[in-house]
């Protein structure tokens, strides 16, 4: 079947032609399934659709009806952004002409080319694109799993978690510790938890002046560093202790019932514990067996093309690409780049070449935003960071201002480019 | 930074020539290109007042859109937040055609082309200026920078079904409905001010450094092709 239709792809037949060929030929348009409506999947969808007009399925299984974006869920959490502004339902993508499924897939065949959802129902493609963002490690951090998650909550999938973690932090007692026990990499959104640490500052810092924040980190530097630490030392000072490896910040043990963590064998009693455990792939990836010891899913640098299967595309969080951070700017660009691969491949359409890029803003304190970004392109071995750039130090306010009002417009653009 | 703030210091230390300005250009032909083309609107000297434009002393090293008083059009406030600041070579390409640098300047003014004219009234605009041999300068003739494009890049028909897929890229953040919330709109741009300003990233004069980056990986083609794919867009 596919040996197929890749041969008339290859006698040269024009791309016109072979969008008219189906009913011509009796058979059925090729099928493309999306496990996973956030960030990737909802972009190539999305592209996918609009782009194919028409000759392509397209099927999106979701597990919920709304998303809910992680990206500024650290604003709804220091004030600046309403939590129902974070959520996108899949209205428009299914007025686009996506079949929107809401299930969880449990199963993929990948000799049958099959996925199974929860619901029983079996559904064929020809091409697979899987986007399911993140797992946790189980037993990355000791002490804690997700049964504690009511706790000490991850807040790292953004809905009922993050309202959780923004109850607690403003119900902290006068004078309270607010503890983060920072993941190890990789994982997704590296200024993530250090963004968090800034929203929760400045919410203390108006309601709770003298409560503390300590982070107790694995790593021996994190994204922005230079950024974040100038930020809390001129919004928040002496607020925030970071405690990387050197001091211990690696070695941690939670006690959920006791609200207690342990960092280097010292017990500290907190108010408030946000815990961010070790990450890998979602777990339909590995179910479907296209993820490595490393626990993510390699893919072709020059089109998101999963190594393990040629009919399988793996998007955004899941993959190992190379130096891309885990973002969902990154996931969107991404996307495209495999909607425009797997267009070229089932309808003949024009294929150019890879591009990829992200920009991440982060907010420190009111009007005080900062970006760090790169553009990419595909080297035979991963996908490599071309050319960089990254707020400064001491930039003055109009600056910072400016910068925050941008991811304001990036967000708007973002999941209008997502959700339609 | 260091390393600049040293050289200007081992300048000053071993004294500057007295002629420095006049290398930029002919500063009396400048005063005259001044009163003929730039009077109408703006002011400059003692005394100089707001008029149609802002006053211009004292512009080498201001921030763009930054005078008092002096109500901007959206656009030049925006290049001025991004970190515009008024240079010989920022000032040249801006004289050079100024939506080169603000597509959206209210400045009346189509451009001066002619690069020797500009670098007189550069040198006069300098005289204006303070401490005018402080100002960190390279050669007129020196400058890696040429805000000039030529012809046949503007003239360039760009594949814009090529544009439509690079066009992917740049919705990330700008809006496919031309909605301007923070970013600007892309949509509906005379193909020529696109190019220009694209052009402009590439060449880092505009100082927004997403916009570099991006521009900085696309080629003369490509440029085209976007501008001539959303120029589609209404
Ligand atoms: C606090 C925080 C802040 C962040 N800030 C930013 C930011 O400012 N900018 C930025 O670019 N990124 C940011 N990110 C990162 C960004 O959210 C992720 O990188 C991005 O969402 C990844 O996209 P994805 O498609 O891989 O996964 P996701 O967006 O997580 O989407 C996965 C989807 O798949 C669904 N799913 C999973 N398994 C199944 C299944 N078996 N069946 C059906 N559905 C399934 C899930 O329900 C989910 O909707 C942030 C992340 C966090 C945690």
């Amino acid at each position: 079947m596919k040996l197929n239709r890749r041969h008339f792809l290859g006698t040269g037949i024009a791309a016109s032609a072979l969008l008219t060929a189906p009913t011509v030929w009796g058979q059925a348009k090729p099928k493309v399934v999306v496990i996973g409506g956030g960030a990737g999947g909802a972009t190539a969808a999305r592209y996918l659709a609009k782009d194919s007009d028409g000759a392509i399925e397209v099927t999106l299984v979701e597990a919920n009806p709304i998303y809910t974006t992680c990206f500024f869920s650290n604003l709804y959490l220091g004030g600046f952004y309403d939590f129902e502004k974070l959520q996108h339902g899949y209205d428009k993508l299914a007025g686009g002409g996506v079949t929107v499924i809401n299930d969880m897939a449990t199963g993929v065949d990948r000799a049958a080319r099959t996925v199974t959802l929860a619901g029983g129902q079996v559904l064929p493609y020809d091409r697979l694109i899987l986007s399911p963002g993140i797992d946790f490690k189980d037993g990355s951090v000791p002490g804690w799993s997700l049964d504690a998650a009511e706790i000490m909550p991850h807040a790292y999938k953004a809905g009922p978690q993050t309202q959780l973690l923004k109850k607690q932090v403003e119900e902290m007692p006068e004078g309270g510790v607010f503890a983060m026990i920072a993941p190890p990499n990789p994982y997704r959104c590296p200024p993530g938890p250090y963004e968090r640490i800034s929203m929760v500052a400045h919410i203390l810092k108006t309601k709770n002046p003298t409560a503390k924040i300590i982070i107790a980190d694995p790593k021996e530097k994190f994204s922005k560093q230079a950024l974040f630490e100038d930020g809390w030392n001129r919004h928040y000072a002496g607020m925030v202790e970071w405690i990387g490896p050197d001091f211990g910040g690696g070695k941690v043990e939670v006690r959920p019932e006791a609200m207690e963590v342990v960092i280097d064998g010292e017990v500290t009693k907190v108010a408030c514990c946000n815990v961010i455990p070790g990450q890998k792939a979602g777990k339909i990836a590995e179910l479907a067996g296209v993820t490595d010891d490393s626990g993510w899913a390699p893919v072709h640098p020059d089109s998101m093309k999963s190594k393990a299967d040629e009919n399988v595309w793996v998007l955004g969080d899941s993959s190992a690409q190379g130096d891309m951070p885990k973002s969902g700017f990154s996931a969107n660009s991404q996307a495209k780049v495999a909607a425009m691969a797997i267009r070229g491949e089932l309808t003949g359409s024009k294929s150019f070449p890879a591009k990829y890029s992200n920009t991440c803003w982060s907010l420190i304190a009111p009007d005080d935003g900062v970006k760090v970004g790169a553009s990419y392109e595909p080297t035979p071995e991963k996908i490599a960071s071309v050319e960089s750039f990254i707020s400064e130090v001491g930039e003055d306010a109009a600056l910072r201002k400016a910068t925050y009002e941008e991811s304001l417009g990036w967000y708007a653009g973002i999941t209008a480019d997502m959700f339609g | 930074m260091t390393r600049r703030l040293s050289m200007a210091v081992l300048l000053l230390a071993f004294g500057t020539t007295p002629g420095a300005a006049e290398e930029i250009g002919d500063a009396a032909r400048g005063a005259d290109l001044f009163a003929r083309q730039c009077q109408a609107c703006h002011q400059i000297g003692e005394g100089a007042k707001n008029r149609v434009g802002p006053q211009l002393n004292k512009i080498f090293g201001r921030r763009a859109g930054s005078v008092e008083g002096f109500t901007y059009s959206r656009s030049m406030a925006r290049m001025g937040a991004d970190g515009l600041t008024w240079t010989l070579e920022t000032l040249d390409a801006y004289l050079a055609n100024p939506k080169a640098l603000v597509s959206g300047t209210r400045m009346n003014y189509r451009g001066m082309p002619d690069p020797e004219a500009r670098a007189a009234l550069l040198a006069y605009l300098r005289d204006w200026s303070d401490r005018p041999q402080d100002i960190p300068e390279s050669e007129p003739t020196a400058r890696k920078t040429d805000p000039d494009l030529a012809p046949e890049v503007l003239a360039l028909k760009g594949d814009p079904d090529y544009g439509e897929y690079l066009a992917s890229e740049c919705r990330t953040c700008h809006q496919a409905d031309g909605s301007d919330q923070g970013i600007p709109s892309v949509t509906g741009w005379p193909e020529e001010d696109f190019v220009i300003a694209m052009h402009a990233y590439k060449q880092k004069l505009r100082p927004h450094p997403v916009m570099q980056m991006m521009a900085s990986r696309l080629n003369d083609e490509e440029i085209a092709a976007l501008a001539a794919y959303f120029a589609t867009l209404k």
